[in-house]
């Protein structure tokens, strides 16, 4: 395959995309791009998002029309230096079209499933992919899960062997949480590392999870490379207790569709199938009494209870923070409270890793 | 990834689960273990379909046997629920329901009322709906809307194995007599169902496509036939929304209130018989609460009005197909005054 023609293919985000629609061309053809230009927006049954080039040159072709549904893997359309004739990229496509072979084997499918670990008694699922580099722990926040990371843990895993667990009483770990508190799953994220024999480790914590990874650096300062924190937890006072409660206490979708709305700027983001998803997990037993238990402890009436930011001061490792600027959960003047190394994302809200996927990416750099 | 089971497995294993966590869950049928006076081989049957099959394995003599006396072993379940247990009984068709409905209409039905809230009845009895198994008259019939009508009775009526498992654990822990019915010809249906226990509540209908055009309300196996006939619709840009109402009793009328106020169009889909069933019943909810919004009228998709023919040929025609609920949808489409 000549490397002056790079086909851009199907992303596979999350473990349940199998095809996604290619909503719509940012570029048109002919037209030069660079690096990170972004090029095309596509959408699996979850959630849309911005396909970036990866090279500089041009878009030579758009082989996916506006509309149509295509496995993971097939070709989209083709990036090329200038000077390659039409002939030349023509027989490209026709030879990765003969070649293209949609869904995965069995044993890629097995390479991707979701394995277990028993920390403290306590089944823990989580998602490893990468072979290389120091291992890089992604920690969801309240009521999120290991696929919250989506569209991260794929472009993370190109330099780093990365971890996408699931908290006690969320995604397909154990429900029961003895200890809500910030120490109580810090504990368990070292009991997560302990187990996998991980000695040092580099954490990325969103919102809830943000909270725990500095805790869990407060804790255990000599095995953490490096922090960083998404729209986090635990640097101010103000939340949006309106929605952490009412997400607690939905369990229809209507309801929870209006609530997970705010996690977005862009609340087309919210699609049926995300929703779904998250009323399913709702409804697990266990679920409710478990994200009330975080509550207790998260919550003083409708502030946040607990203020990290002086602890953190201590704090030796590198520490980053990202935040959506239209973060409606908690606001982004509190990533000021970080000091250095703070990044704000115009057009981002609280699920600033799927919203902004690829800038914040980019910033995942250890 | 999630697993896969068929509507049967999620079935069992919401018994299963049940009885596991709480000690006072009994399950109790026709061959619900291995049929009467049989020893040894105790598991062979787990019910004439095998929906049970494994349970007594594991909760011994939790599951049992009982003789084919309906009004006798469903007024015992019934008892049972009066003085603490809750039992999970199986009367294989419903359309053998006839004998007991003494015991269900004017018994477990009228208890919590008669005795002002001071007794409750959580049984649940299970039971197989619906044509298509080739079973002829008296084994065929969807009887649903017979205990809809009834005050005090819930009625639960899945058409995913999603929603069998969850609805099932559901009507185990609530405190009222369930009357959960079972197609047969979904038994095979195969899905993604969480291992974990899950209660779906009741009176929570779910939106199985969103649409703009009409709204199509369809119940038990006609949900796939109403999603079939969807399918084929958008290829013609017809956009039609379906919503399985998943109980009848409580029945959710804002979903499809809400739904109509946007489409202005109904067709509801019900494989029963045509007169006073679910689908005459939502369609009077419709024509009394949302009339200003209808553009054409509420158009209803049913069996005809005579028993389930044995003959395959009279019996495909009977129960509604994709087909025809398709070719009813259009015509609300083109109606114009």
């Amino acid at each position: 395959m000549s490397e002056r023609i790079i086909p851009i293919s199907m992303p596979k985000w999350g473990l349940s995309m199998q095809e996604g629609k290619v909503n719509r061309w940012l570029v048109s053809t002919g037209d030069p791009i660079q690096v990170e230009t972004e090029v095309v927006e596509v959408e699996s049954d979850k959630i849309a998002g911005v396909i970036e080039a990866a090279h500089a040159g041009l878009l030579r072709r758009q082989v996916a029309k506006e509309g149509d549904v295509l496995p993971v893997g097939a070709l989209l359309g083709v990036i090329t230096e200038s000077e390659i004739a039409e002939s030349e990229i023509e027989a490209f496509v026709n030879d990765f079209q003969s070649r293209f072979v949609p869904g995965k084997t069995e044993e890629d499918q097995a390479a991707l499933a979701p394995e277990f670990v028993t920390v403290n008694g306590r089944r823990i699922s989580y998602l490893r992919r990468g072979e290389t580099g120091n291992p890089v722990l992604l920690i969801h926040g309240f009521g999120g899960d290991k696929n919250n990371w989506l569209f991260n843990h794929e472009a993370l895993a190109a330099t780093h062997t990365v971890y996408a667990l699931d908290l006690p009483g969320h995604g397909d770990s154990d429900k029961n949480i003895d200890d809500p508190t910030f120490s109580g799953f810090a504990k368990v994220l070292l009991g997560f590392a302990d187990a996998l024999k991980l000695k040092e480790f580099h954490l990325v914590g969103h919102s809830f999870g943000g909270g725990i990874s500095l805790s869990t650096a407060l804790e255990s300062p000599e095995r953490i490379k490096s922090v960083t924190v998404l729209s986090s937890v635990g640097l101010g006072e103000e939340i949006d207790a309106e929605y952490l409660r009412g997400f607690a206490a939905a369990n229809s979708r209507k309801e929870l569709k209006d609530l997970v709305r705010r996690l977005f700027a862009n609340e087309e983001l919210v699609t049926r199938r995300l929703v779904d998803d998250l009323l399913r997990f709702k409804r697990l037993d266990g679920v409710r009494s478990a994200l009330e238990a975080i509550l207790s402890v998260l919550l003083e009436g409708d502030r946040q209870r607990i203020v990290l930011s002086h602890d953190i001061e201590r704090l030796s490792m590198p520490i980053r923070t990202i935040w959506g600027e239209k973060d409606r959960i908690i606001p982004a003047s509190h990533a000021t409270a970080m000091g250095k190394g703070v990044h704000i994302l115009p057009n981002a809200g609280h699920s600033v890793q799927m919203e902004a996927a690829n800038e914040v990416n980019r910033l995942l750099s250890f | 990834m999630a697993r896969k089971i068929s509507f049967k497995q999620a079935i069992n294993e919401a018994i299963a689960q049940e009885m596991g966590r709480d000690e006072t869950v009994i399950a109790m049928g026709e061959d619900n273990v291995g049929g009467m006076g049989s020893d040894g081989e105790k598991d062979a049957w787990g019910g004439v379909l095998g929906v049970t099959k494994g349970l007594y394995g594991k909760y011994g003599d939790r599951i049992m046997d009982t003789p084919i006396s309906e009004s006798a072993f469903i007024g015992a379940a019934i008892g049972a629920a009066v003085c603490g247990l809750r039992p999970v009984a199986e009367l294989m068709f419903v359309d053998f329901m006839g004998v007991c409905f003494d015991q269900i209409f004017n018994q477990a039905a009228k208890f919590r009322y008669m005795f002002g809230g001071k007794a409750v009845t959580p049984v649940v009895i299970r039971t197989m709906i619906g044509a298509g198994f080739r079973a002829a008259a008296q084994h065929s019939q969807c009887l649903y809307s017979l205990f809809t009508h009834i005050p005090g009775l819930k009625c639960v009526i899945p058409s995913s194995p999603y929603d069998a498992k969850g609805l099932l654990i559901q009507s185990i822990r609530d405190n009222d007599p369930v009357i959960f019915f079972e197609h047969k010809l979904l038994y095979g249906l195969e899905a993604e169902v969480p291992e974990e226990s899950y209660a779906i509540p009741f009176g929570e209908a779910n939106v199985i496509r969103e649409g703009d055009d009409v709204t199509i309300v369809a119940i038990g196996r006609m949900v796939h036939v109403a999603q079939q006939a969807a399918d084929d619709l958008a290829k013609e840009g017809i956009q039609a929304e379906v919503i399985d109402p998943r109980t009848t009793s409580p029945l959710d009328e804002d979903t499809i209130l809400d739904s109509v106020a946007n489409t202005g169009r109904l067709v509801v889909v019900d494989e029963s018989h045509p007169r006073c069933n679910v689908g005459t019943d939502i369609a009077a909810l419709v024509g009394q609460k949302a009339f200003g919004d209808l553009k054409a009228p509420v158009t209803i998709v049913s069996a005809p009005h005579v028993p389930v023919p044995f003959s395959d040929a009279l019996e495909d025609l009977y129960i509604p197909s994709p087909a025809r609920v398709k070719a009813v949808t259009k015509e609300v489409l083109e109606y114009s005054k």
